[in-house]
């Protein structure tokens, strides 16, 4: 038994090395230099004064901050739903589903550097594809990118690029879990498709569901490539989201100490929010209990 | 006779759909094929009269572009090699061996999925720092050793289901825990590895933050960062930039249609977090 344990510690080694040294630790240093002014020549210990600043001096980060928060409360719930529409569009036994499958999944395999590039043309005010099509409809050109009122829903837009993605992949997944003799039996009672789908394969998918919503959470505050490339931050920072602001004050002015506070900021708003899910999760997350 | 209009319905939303999505590609690839002259020609035509590959020629020699795939492809390939040695050698660990605080230890792995990458970004650069691997390949290249999070998720997953049998046959013909991993569990694992190269390919091909915090020299760059370089050097060149986009999306493209089946396998695995 023991050298059973000796092995175990032996081969699961590298990536407890690898967490100690790129996660914990980094993790515990951060905290430390958030207490700092740090600008990698000299250090200066200012107790929570950085924090204090953030939510009290910068307007830029409190607007950041802002826009991040209102972009997550309009991406994650269109793009889940979204990916789920779709997923349930492609489970109905369609013809071409590994084509339509592949179609709608390729949006979201094109890096962010290149999909800021070619958004930019969509947005673009004279000849982007989005105005163009608005002009069939009559809609006047709109300067997505350089009127700040357009520039979060231009980014939300950009994202419902790639509800065909990952997640779309994982609803997919659980609806080709779920035992057709369930929804069968609920239409022989007499259930409507929606009452079917509310009723039989929500609560059944809702473990997928609410992984979807958790990840997707995390995955819009953390919004930076497509931005840094498309804006830099702007107009008016309007653009400027919360990762795009932390890496600009870490990366470009070296304030470190700041930065660093910023990077906590993030992570207890994410774990608050997470929290909140999972602790919400047991009133709508259904588990079924397997034999696993 | 089943009513057929909710199929028929179905189907013309999904082409719909599916063309709304490729608007950006096909403008993108024919962007990329106009002259100069020919894209600023209005009114716009929406495929060029005559497609020529010569942005593709211009953007390539512009930038040192064969240098920026080159650069690409080794951090690629290493970090795929690392991830695939590591993390299977991880995921072994945490599948076949009983010790204290294991499953402490899985929770902390799966719990630093969600770990938002900011919150150690900055020591980590000045780890690296301190240690004079600021533009070199190192900091890109070395993590990936130490095994990834999810692909050790991943493989411990398709561990699980391999019987214990296999092991314990190994074991009475005198083989020990290492030789087990190399020569019994690894060829095991062939569809899972494959997942977790065309993960990590995919990855690296596209990722921008590291590169653009540890790389200055544009030398080293890779393609993702020589893209963002061309866009704000020729950005004007619109045609130009369209085929330097291309450069970056093509592989990643061309490796999805090859490895297909690994990826969407491993994507409805990873659904498997919500249970």
């Amino acid at each position: 038994m023991r050298r059973q344990a000796r092995w175990g510690w032996l081969f699961v080694s590298p990536w407890l090395l690898g967490f100690l040294v790129f996660t914990a630790g980094p993790m515990l240093a951060s905290l430390f230099l958030s207490f700092h002014v740090y600008d990698l020549h000299s250090m200066r210990y200012v107790g929570a004064e950085n924090y204090r600043r953030l939510f009290t001096v910068d307007p830029v980060f409190l607007k950041s901050l802002r826009i991040t928060v209102v972009y997550a409360l309009l991406a994650v719930p269109l793009g889940v739903a979204g990916s789920l529409a779709l997923a349930v569009l492609l489970n109905q036994r369609v013809r071409g589903l590994p084509l339509f499958r592949t179609l709608f999944y390729l949006p979201s395999l094109v890096p962010s550097v290149a999909t800021g590039i070619v958004w930019q043309w969509v947005f673009n005010t004279d000849n982007g594809a989005l105005n163009q099509g608005l002009g069939l409809l009559g809609v006047p050109p709109i300067a997505w990118l350089q009127d700040e009122r357009w520039t979060l829903p231009a980014f939300v837009l950009m994202s419902l690029w790639g509800v065909g993605g990952t997640r779309m992949i994982i609803f997919l997944a659980g609806l080709q879990g779920i035992p057709e003799s369930l929804t069968e039996a609920a239409a022989l009672d007499g259930a409507t498709p929606w009452r079917r789908f509310r009723n039989v394969t929500l609560p059944l998918l809702s473990p997928v569901l609410f992984f979807n919503v958790v990840m997707g959470v995390i995955g819009a505050f953390q919004i930076f490539a497509t931005a840094y490339v498309m804006t830099g931050g702007g107009p008016n920072d309007a653009s400027r989201f919360y990762a795009l602001y932390l890496f600009q004050t870490a990366f470009e002015q070296f304030k470190l100490g700041k930065a660093s506070a910023m990077a906590w900021v993030l992570f207890l708003i994410l774990m608050a929010i997470t929290g909140l899910q999972f602790y919400g999760s047991r009133r709508w997350v259904y588990y079924e209990k397997a034999g696993t | 006779m089943r009513n057929r209009v909710p199929q028929i319905v179905t189907f013309a939303l999904l082409v719909l759909g599916a063309l709304a999505f490729c608007v950006p590609f096909l403008w993108t690839v024919s962007a990329s094929l106009k002259t100069a002259s020919e894209y600023h020609a209005a009114p716009e035509r929406l495929w060029p009269e005559r497609p020529t590959l010569g942005n593709f020629a211009k953007a390539w020699t512009a930038l040192p572009f064969n240098l920026f795939v080159r650069n690409t492809s080794f951090v690629t390939a290493l970090c795929t090699v690392g991830q695939a040695l590591s993390s299977s050698l991880v995921a072994y660990g945490f599948s076949r061996f009983e010790f204290k605080g294991r499953d402490l230890l899985f929770g902390s792995l799966l719990a630093s999925m969600m770990l938002p990458g900011q919150v150690t970004q900055i020591p980590v650069f000045m780890i690296w720092r301190e240690l004079h691997a600021i533009d070199t390949f190192v900091p890109l290249v070395l993590p990936s050793f130490l095994g990834g999070a999810f692909n050790v998720f991943l493989l411990r997953q398709f561990l699980l289901n391999v019987p214990r049998e296999l092991d314990e046959a190994a074991m009475v013909d005198g083989a020990g825990p290492v030789r087990i991993w190399w020569s019994v569990l690894m060829p095991v694992m062939g569809p899972a590895l494959a997942t977790v190269a065309v993960f990590t390919f995919l990855g690296e091909w596209q990722s921008f933050d590291g590169p653009l915090i540890y790389l200055n020299s544009p030398e080293r760059y890779t393609v993702a960062i020589g893209l963002r370089m061309f866009q704000d050097t020729f950005g004007g060149d619109f045609e130009q930039v369209m085929a330097a986009t291309l450069i970056h999306i093509v592989p990643t493209i061309v490796v999805f249609f090859l490895a297909q089946r690994y990826f969407i396998r491993g994507i409805a695995t990873s659904g498997l977090g919500g249970r």
